[in-house]
């Protein structure tokens, strides 16, 4: 039996020419001293596999029409046999290709495998980085809920900033002059043609580079790239020492994509997809929305920017990554390639890594934004139940001053808190500040009685250290 | 694969070399043809958002009285041609202001900064903005925060003891 399996096979083989093919490219030399760090790009396309299948999946069910998308999606969540699994997965995989195609791309820069004579690897690759960004992000909007409907407002916002010809890509991001039929079926797809056909293309380029150059041997300090004698020490070295991909190095991108694939499978299971929102309805106004968790930091940044560098930042900041990071390769393709050696290169990578955490921990908390879910503060809080001191508490929310003032850890963080304002400032520095208001709050002049003023202001004099 | 010499080994005639200079033409061509004719219409649908004229009509929001003197009420309208799919999203939103008898302003719904929907407060007579804390006063101008305008207003009429109001598109903070 098993001979003729064999032979099957054998007869195949040669008809197909899979070994003849295959065969050299499976079994091409690679440095020996490769090891795990090597195993990051080959996990990112393990996740993207992941991707096209359960997306495959997905569109069975899903219908990109903005009058039937959330509702498929809800029965794909919670009625479909598989339906919540497959959505976790798609979800759990999206996070975990940009994830892992950034660590790949911060290990190539901070190893120097981008130098001569593999160029055009970081390219295609830098390529590749910025559509997963795009797909990641349509994918977002394809919920149609709540929150994707406005994500697209805000879309529409960033690229009318663009000099001249923002109205018009506005227009284009939107297919209308608003929200309609068309904006959805065409963000769909984007999601799933325009942009795996990028991704399929220069994977396949990208794959093919590394074949065409070999993979990078790991960085000794002193050992220098240099263009003139690089590729001719490169094979020497290979012809020395060099071990089959297959299975010599393989096996650790097989055992690490299969570990990837199986904590977005558990994840998927035990946290499920990302929740949907309110159904898409732009006439409800009681919208909160945020991006998910890989671009919160950038939702950070717009909203800590001063408003005067806003026009500046939002088109340049996505502009000038993408200059650097495609620069990279022609600024330095030679030298040192040990981070030993490249103490900007490595402290550059810092600086990011610190820019996105920082901005990322303060996207979570948001504390530029009004708390609305802020209720008129406890009696206990307040000292009185009755009198001008608990009037003022009751301005105090009803005004909005809570919704961005705290105290006593009620209430918002946009503002200063005021647990202990009495003690800070006197009756005519609180009067001057709610009539005038200042940089980030409201004047109050128009909007208050004497009266009303005078128990707000008891009510704030009360405010202080017990 | 290798220059000019074919591989019988034999040179080659100049009519030969013109010959082949004329097919790889004739080639690179008719495909520039081919990708062409299936471009156009490819491009021309792409870009079909660009190409539509922008209609706009009065919709009614709601008869005179239904709106107090000095206050500020939420309305909605249908955009002026949804499409026969388009669902809940072909109705917008706007925050409708009554100043006097006859006196009505309409503001956008859309924080000038970002574009995420405003909501009113009635006793603080302010729209605030959840993304990332815009505040308007009631007439619409920046009261505090990154808005860099005030509250787009739609055109709005009284026909009939309706209040009618012209479906705008979405207002886009433009930089020129």
């Amino acid at each position: 039996m098993r001979d003729r399996l064999r032979r099957a096979w054998e007869v195949l083989d040669d008809r197909l020419g899979v070994s003849k093919t295959l065969g050299p490219v499976l079994r091409h030399p690679v440095p020996p001293t490769a090891r795990w760090y090597y195993v990051l790009g080959s996990a990112t396309l393990f996740a993207f596999i992941v991707q096209v299948v359960t997306g495959i999946a997905l569109a069975l069910m899903y219908i990109p029409s903005t009058n039937n998308a959330y509702q498929t999606l809800q029965f794909i969540t919670h009625d479909a046999p598989f339906g919540r699994v497959l959505r976790g997965i798609h979800y759990w995989g999206a996070s975990a290709m940009i994830l892992l195609i950034g660590l790949h791309m911060a290990r190539v820069f901070l190893m120097g495998a981008y130098k001569y004579p593999r160029e055009a690897n970081w390219l295609t690759g830098v390529v590749l980085f910025m559509v997963t960004i795009v797909i990641a992000f349509t994918g977002q909007l394809l919920r149609w809920d709540q929150t994707a409907v406005w994500t697209v407002a805000v879309t529409a916002e960033q690229a009318g900033r663009i000099p001249y010809i923002g109205g018009a890509i506005a227009h284009f991001v939107l297919a209308g002059d608003t929200w309609s039929g068309e904006t959805l079926s065409r963000f769909y797809a984007f999601h799933v043609f325009f942009i795996p056909a990028i991704i399929f293309v220069f994977v396949g380029v990208h794959l093919w580079l590394v074949l065409h150059h070999g993979i990078s041997e790991p960085p000794v300090a002193g050992r220098p790239v240099d263009p003139g004698t690089y590729r001719a020490w490169y094979h020497a070295m290979l012809e020395r020492e060099g071990r089959p991909f297959w299975p010599d190095a393989a096996w650790r991108d097989v055992v690490f994509g299969v570990g990837i694939i199986t904590a977005i499978v558990l994840l998927a299971v035990a946290v499920g997809p990302p929740q949907l929102d309110q159904p898409p309805d732009p006439t409800q106004l009681n919208a909160d929305p945020r991006p998910d968790w890989y671009l919160l930091w950038y939702f950070a940044a717009l909203a800590l920017i001063p408003p005067k560098l806003e026009n500046a930042f939002m088109i340049a900041g996505p502009l000038l990554a993408a200059v650097v990071l495609l620069a990279i390769p022609f600024v330095s393709n030679r030298g040192e390639r040990s981070p030993s050696r490249r103490p900007w290169a490595v402290a550059s990578v810092g600086v990011v890594c610190l820019m996105i955490a920082t901005l990322w921990i303060a996207g979570v908390r948001a504390p530029w934004s009004p708390d609305f879910s802020a209720r008129l503060l406890p009696e206990q809080v307040v000292g009185a139940a009755s009198g001008p001191v608990a009037a003022g508490a009751r301005l105090f929310h009803d005004k909005g001053c809570e919704y961005c003032h705290a105290i006593a850890g009620h209430g918002g963080n946009r503002g200063p808190d005021l647990t202990d304002v009495g003690d800070r400032l006197s009756t005519d520095q609180m009067t001057w500040r709610i009539l005038n208001g200042g940089t980030n709050m409201p004047a109050f002049a128009n909007n208050m009685t004497p009266q009303q003023l005078d128990e707000l202001i008891a009510f704030l004099k009360s405010r202080v250290r017990r | 694969m290798s220059s000019g010499v074919p591989a019988s080994g034999r040179s080659e005639g100049a009519e030969e070399i013109r010959r082949r200079d004329f097919l790889t033409r004739l080639c690179l061509g008719l495909s520039l043809f081919a990708g062409l004719i299936v471009a156009v219409p490819f491009v021309g649908f792409l870009i079909a958002p660009l190409l539509e004229r922008v209609v706009q009509v009065w919709r009614p929001v709601g008869s005179v009285d239904q709106f107090a003197v000095g206050t500020t009420s939420k309305v909605s309208f249908v955009d002026s041609s949804p499409l026969p799919w388009a669902g809940v999203v072909a109705r917008t939103a706007a925050w409708l202001r009554r100043d006097g008898p006859a006196q009505f302003v309409a503001f956008s719904v859309n924080c000038t900064h970002l574009g995420c929907p405003v909501r009113w407060l009635q006793d603080a007579e302010l729209f605030l903005c959840p993304c990332h804390g815009g505040v308007y006063y009631k007439d619409g101008t920046v009261a505090a925060g990154p808005p860099p305008k005030p509250l787009p207003r739609y055109p709005v009429r009284v026909r009939n003891g309706q209040v009618e109001i012209l479906t705008s598109p979405l207002p886009v903070t433009t930089v020129r």
